[in-house]
């Protein structure tokens, strides 16, 4: 492998490249559950022709290798499974258009949502994406691509239904650009043309890598508040959720539950984040959200709780830093969930089978669903926290995050951004033509096998 | 067990209904009132079961201390009136619940209870608050606020062991009888509340305006009048003692600070709105708010004075977006003796 | 090892890479490397592998341990209340574990050396380090008011050796009344302690105690932000046996008598909040203070201040040991880049390894048409000619 490492080295130069224990066994880990497995490089590269000599050097010598964003995925989907090379993509962080008028920006895909995040706030205030809840060294690119949501999720759907278009090296090292960009000086969208945006959203990195990506931005308006809503009955959350969402004013719909603190236990909140112009069309907005839960307020089974300014700053925060705290729960810096796509309607089947599942792995948990869209489905998440100094707490919130893996496929959603073994209950349900699709496609786009091996393997 | 002392016959014989007719959010007239007060009385629905914003202000206007609200409050519970929706309800009494957790210790006078408002203890400080001690925790909250719950059972259940609490851990073993109360509501639950339902209190509660006029009477020498003019956020808890009013007056005095006549002032006063949210009533709250901003603002003051924390965390950022700045008294006080803000 | 309780609480979320408005790396070490390895989470999880005897001590790991410029901007910055005000500690810990077992870089290596064997990292006589005070006319240390305290930079370095006369200069003229030790100075130890080094440190500390007590120091003022930390925090403290300052503290105590000095016609200043003065020890008024009592001075802020300012790289012993040196994406030419783009022609400094870093990078980043570092004392008692 010798000659590998000084090919990368040429490639990217030798600050840049490491095939040192340390970088192998950081990067052989992330902070989830899974167990590690070791790259024998880690490369960083900064341009999308770096890249490309990087893919042509992977063919070549049939050495996999995994594309990295963030890697907080937290279900280890940048553990390279088979060795091989990761590519962390960090230091293609470019912000490097914004257009204003069609309301959208083109990133290198390493770019991190923290910084984006900040550039539109200084350079242009009326802008912004749509923020996930995980951390802000999360990328642009690696979200979009795993189909991630956010606090706008509820207004405009799953971060790649805001995709507009990307650049990509394929696994044969050709760079392709996908969407409008393809033709135009613009990144205006991926209609109306044949949309091969799919051919990347969801597949993990197994069919390329994805070096620039454009995003749709949305109006920053400047007045934000938020309702909390509360029930004691999960039966009532999808008329909440139904009612709520269909009346289209909110950026942001989350539910959230939780055993801890003592008085959370039992409840259903759900929060509702809205944002207007001007103060007078705030309260328009809120009182059109109340006016829709009016039923269930007028039965006295719901009500918004009484949030003086000062607490509601933490749900107006995006993304909220109080949700990686949730890791410190068993004093040992992790946590782990499972996010079911599924139907709004599944919800008390959810919330109830995630508590059961919970008490019989012996483990704490926090549940919650992000609507998207008009509540056209929710991404209901199951977290179980552990220490990750007692090999116990790790397996036993691994055992939760297998069973509930398969209970949101046996309720009829299915896992997001599913580590491997979920991975493969998913392919043992496809419709066999479905599986055979994704086959001839992984096969046509890389022959060698390069890519993210041991990933949506369906054969 | 723990009987309201509310008399029928008093209210039977009452010609005025200054309860139901001077309030500010029913405002009835007097054949409604004396209609409302018959099927009050008979144990029946009435529109002021679930109209009552729960502003406390009846107990205040009563001519004969006879507890007009908290026998509202009664019928609410007895009729299964929520006043605030269920899971809501329920919450709070689950948030406010005891927790257990008391660490007994030798206290000195002046002991301080800081109620469940952990986050204003730094606000016991300098000369003002020497060698106080302070009491705080879930285990000692006060529990009046039930009340606008419709949960009379609930400070029936807690309110007696708050005040065991109390004695038996930190004043009894001390040898201290007198507790000063932080915050109006906890001296309204101690005088009025408890005796109301026949719950003992063995030590003697302070309000907050006695003890800071004692403290400044004592501190003279050290005040620089403050030449501001100044607005009172009245509370809720304010309407069970309403003696202590004249007292505010007079420390305004002692520190130089005008107290500004506003038309939302003494018994005039109106809710922080908080409340009114929890009862689903936002139109209300905004209402409510904003007509007592503009009162606030319109007459120049610098400083809105509160007395209840609950009401500084509502109303706080609106006061200070008006270019008035939101303070407790006692902060007030501090900095009319040169002991500045907290950090400043 | 101590506090290696703490190491697997750590989630890797990352928030430690960032200032608060994450509009950039803030992690010195990550900004410049940018593996995972040389971030605060990267360094926390090899320090519990290390101890678990996953992974064997090497030089590489090593080079990330020492490469932590101990900016604080980790310990600001983590979600978790619980442990992060221990993250710099175990840090230090870590390096203590590797200064006993003998495997330290060799820059490392190197300046612990100088500094046993000279009492100084620049290996010269001890008494080179009253030079800096040539033709000054300070008094020595006699039961004055202060003892002022120039440190190993301010005593033996160029750059450091100009700060350090510009600020006696204003202090006499300010009439402070203040003695320094000249040759019998010795170091404050703030490098010895961050490198690892605790029983140079204490020797250090020892030494330093017993020359203030034999003088009777009550007060002194630092000229550098190392030095002040280590007197403030790592010295005695309940009772501390004498109260510390730094120099902007007492100019910014003075900003009204100053304001006479010079003035500053428009000239636009940037400050850069020095890590050990600002956010170890949140003095960030003072500076700005001493700043703005220069009539026409328009002080422009960069996007990361106060909490949030992104270390020159010099600290955590990086300015002798320049593990962090070099390259474009140094801390220092980072910062320099930043500066520049607030559209300030001066950036002004508060501390002496901040002025040599940043001047460095200034002219490695060919920005010495757009923006000069000076230090808050040289702009004070001049108008610039830029």
């Amino acid at each position: 492998m010798e000659d590998v490492y000084q090919e990368l080295a040429r490639i990217v130069g030798p600050a840049y490249v490491s095939n040192q224990p340390e970088e192998r066994f950081i990067y052989s880990r992330d902070p989830g559950t899974m167990e590690p497995r070791e790259p024998d490089f880690v490369v960083l590269p900064a341009t999308t022709d770096e890249v490309q000599k990087i893919v042509l050097l992977a063919n070549r010598k049939k050495v996999p290798l995994v594309p990295m964003g963030g890697g907080l995925v937290l279900s280890g989907l940048s553990r390279p499974l088979k060795g091989g090379i990761v590519l962390d993509l960090k230091r293609m962080n470019r912000i490097l258009e914004v257009n204003e008028k069609s309301r959208y920006v083109l990133v290198e895909a390493g770019t991190s949502q923290g910084m984006l995040q900040a550039y539109l706030q200084k350079n242009h205030p009326t802008l912004k994406h749509s923020v996930p809840d995980s951390p802000p060294m999360a990328t642009i690119g690696g979200n979009v691509l795993i189909h991630g949501s956010g606090h706008l999720s509820h207004a405009a759907g799953f971060h790649s239904e805001m995709l507009n278009g990307l650049e990509a090296v394929l696994p044969t090292g050709e760079v392709v650009k996908i969407g409008s960009c393809s033709i135009s000086p613009y990144w205006f969208g991926r209609a109306p043309l044949p949309d091969l945006a799919g051919l990347f959203l969801g597949w993990f990195g197994t069919t390329g890598v994805v070096t620039k990506v454009a995003i749709k931005l949305y109006p920053n308006r400047p007045w934000q508040d938020v309702g909390v809503f509360v029930t004691e009955d999960p039966e009532l959350v999808p008329e909440v959720f139904y009612q709520a969402a269909g009346v289209q004013v909110a950026e942001d719909i989350t539910a959230w539950m939780a055993p801890k603190p003592d008085w959370a236990r039992g409840f259903q909140h759900v929060n509702i984040n809205y944002a207007a112009d001007t103060p007078e069309e705030l309260i328009w907005k809120r009182n059109l959200i109340r006016a829709s839960l009016k039923k269930l307020i007028d039965q006295k089974t719901g009500g918004f709780l009484p949030l003086p300014p000062p607490m509601k700053k933490n749900f107006l925060e995006a993304p909220q830093t109080t949700l990686a705290q949730f890791a410190d729960v068993r004093k040992g810096g992790g946590f782990e969930y499972v996010g079911g796509i599924m139907p709004i309607e599944l919800f008390p089947n959810a919330y109830r089978a995630g508590i059961e599942i919970a008490a019989r792995q012996g483990t704490t948990y926090s549940t919650g669903a992000r609507i998207i869209g008009p509540g056209h489905c929710m991404m209901f998440f199951f977290a179980y926290p552990f220490n990750r100094a007692d090999e116990a707490d790790v397996e036993r919130a691994r055992r939760a995050l297998e069973e509930t893996n398969g209970l949101v496929l046996d309720l009829g959603g299915i896992p997001w951004k599913a580590e491997a073994p979920a991975q493969r209950q998913i392919l043992g349900r496809m419709d066999p033509g479905t599986l055979n699709l994704m086959d001839r496609i992984r096969a046509m786009l890389d022959p060698q096998g390069i890519m993210n091996p041991g990933n949506w393997e369906v054969r | 067990m723990n009987d309201l002392k509310f008399s029928r016959e008093i209210c039977e014989r009452c010609e005025t209904f200054d309860c139901l007719t001077r309030c500010q959010y029913l405002k009835m007239d007097f054949a409604t009132a004396r209609e409302e007060r018959g099927r009050l009385l008979q144990g029946e629905k009435a529109r002021v079961l679930e109209e009552c914003v729960t502003c406390y202000a009846c107990e205040e206007y009563c001519p004969y201390g006879n507890h007009p609200f908290y026998q509202i409050v009664e019928r609410q519970e007895q009729l299964g009136i929520w006043p605030v929706p269920k899971p809501v309800t329920k919450q709070q009494i689950l948030m406010m619940a005891p927790k257990g957790k008391i660490s007994p210790k030798k206290v000195q006078s002046p002991v301080v209870n800081m109620c469940y408002f952990p986050m204003f203890t730094g606000s016991i400080r300098g000369k003002l608050f020497e060698g106080a001690s302070t009491i705080v925790g879930s285990d000692f909250f006060c529990n009046v606020m039930w009340l606008h719950f419709g949960k009379n059972s609930v400070i029936r259940e807690r309110l007696p062991e708050v005040i065991a609490n109390i004695w038996e851990h930190y004043l009894s073993d001390s040898g201290v009888e007198e507790l000063v109360c932080f915050h109006d509501e906890c001296y309204g639950t101690y005088t009025r509340l408890a005796p109301a339902f026949g719950i003992k209190v063995p030590f003697k509660p302070v309000h907050i305006f006695d003890y800071l006029n004692k403290r400044l009477d004592e501190l003279k020498d050290r005040i620089q009048p403050l030449g501001q003019k100044v607005a009172y956020q009245r509370s809720c808890s304010n309407r069970l003692v309403p003696e202590t009013q004249p007292w505010m007056d007079e420390i305004f005095k002692k520190i130089g600070a005008e107290r500004v006549d506003r038309k939302y002032d003494r018994e005039n006063a109106l809710c922080c709105g908080t409340i009114f949210r929890a009862q689903q009533k936002d139109d209300l709250a905004d209402d409510v708010q904003k007509r007592n901003l503009d009162d606030m603002a319109a007459t120049g003051a610098k400083f809105c004075v509160f007395s209840c924390p609950a009401c500084l965390f509502t109303l706080g950022e609106s006061v200070f977006k008006r270019g008035i700045m939101p303070i407790l008294l006692n902060d007030l006080c501090q900095i009319a003796l040169g002991e500045g803000m907290k950090g400043g | 090892m101590e506090f290696a309780d703490i190491l697997h609480r750590c989630f890797r979320c990352g928030y430690c890479k960032f200032p608060d408005n994450y509009q950039d790396f803030n992690c010195p070490s990550y900004s410049k490397f940018r593996f995972e390895t040389y971030s605060p989470g990267g360094r926390m999880w090899l320090l519990r592998a290390w101890l678990n005897q996953e992974i064997k001590t090497s030089p590489r790991l090593a080079e990330i341990l020492f490469s932590c410029a101990t900016c604080g901007n980790c310990v600001e910055r983590c979600v978790f209340p619980k442990f992060k005000d221990d993250i710099l500690h175990a840090f230090l810990a870590a390096r203590e574990e590797m200064v006993n077992q003998g495997i330290v870089p060799p820059a490392v290596r190197d300046y612990l050396k100088a500094l046993q064997v000279h009492g100084n990292p620049y290996k010269l006589p001890g008494g080179e380090r009253e030079k800096w005070s040539t033709g000054l006319d300070l008094e020595p240390y006699a039961g004055q008011e202060y003892l002022f305290h120039a440190g190993c930079v301010g005593s033996l370095d160029e750059r450091g050796m100009k700060m350090a006369r510009s600020v006696v200069v204003l202090l006499k003229w300010l009439g402070v009344p203040f003695g320094v030790l000249g040759a019998g100075e010795i170091c404050d130890g703030n490098e010895a302690r961050s490198l690892g080094e605790k029983g140079v440190f204490q020797s250090l500390r020892e030494q330093n105690l017993q020359a203030f007590r034999t003088l009777g120091v009550k007060k002194v003022i630092a000229l550098s932000p190392h030095a002040y930390h280590a007197f403030k925090n790592d010295y005695p403290r309940d009772p501390a046996p004498f109260e510390v300052f730094h120099y902007t503290q007492v100019l910014g105590a003075r900003a009204k008598k100053l304001s006479g000095l010079s003035s500053a016609n428009g000239l636009r200043v940037t400050y850069h909040d020095p890590c050990y003065l600002g956010r170890h020890n949140q003095e960030y008024q003072a500076p700005r203070r001493a700043l703005k009592s220069v009539p026409g001075l328009q002080l422009v802020e960069m996007g990361r201040v106060k909490g949030n300012s992104f270390c020159c790289g010099g600290g955590g012993g990086n300015f002798f040991t320049d593990l962090l040196g070099g390259g474009p994406e140094s801390p220092a030419r980072a910062r320099v880049r930043e500066a520049a783009g607030t559209g300030a022609s001066v950036l002004a400094v508060a501390c002496p390894n901040c002025a040599r870093m940043l001047e460095d990078a200034v002219k490695a980043q060919d920005l010495q048409g757009e923006i000069t570092v000076k230090e808050i004392s040289e702009i004070i008692q001049g108008p610039m000619q830029t």
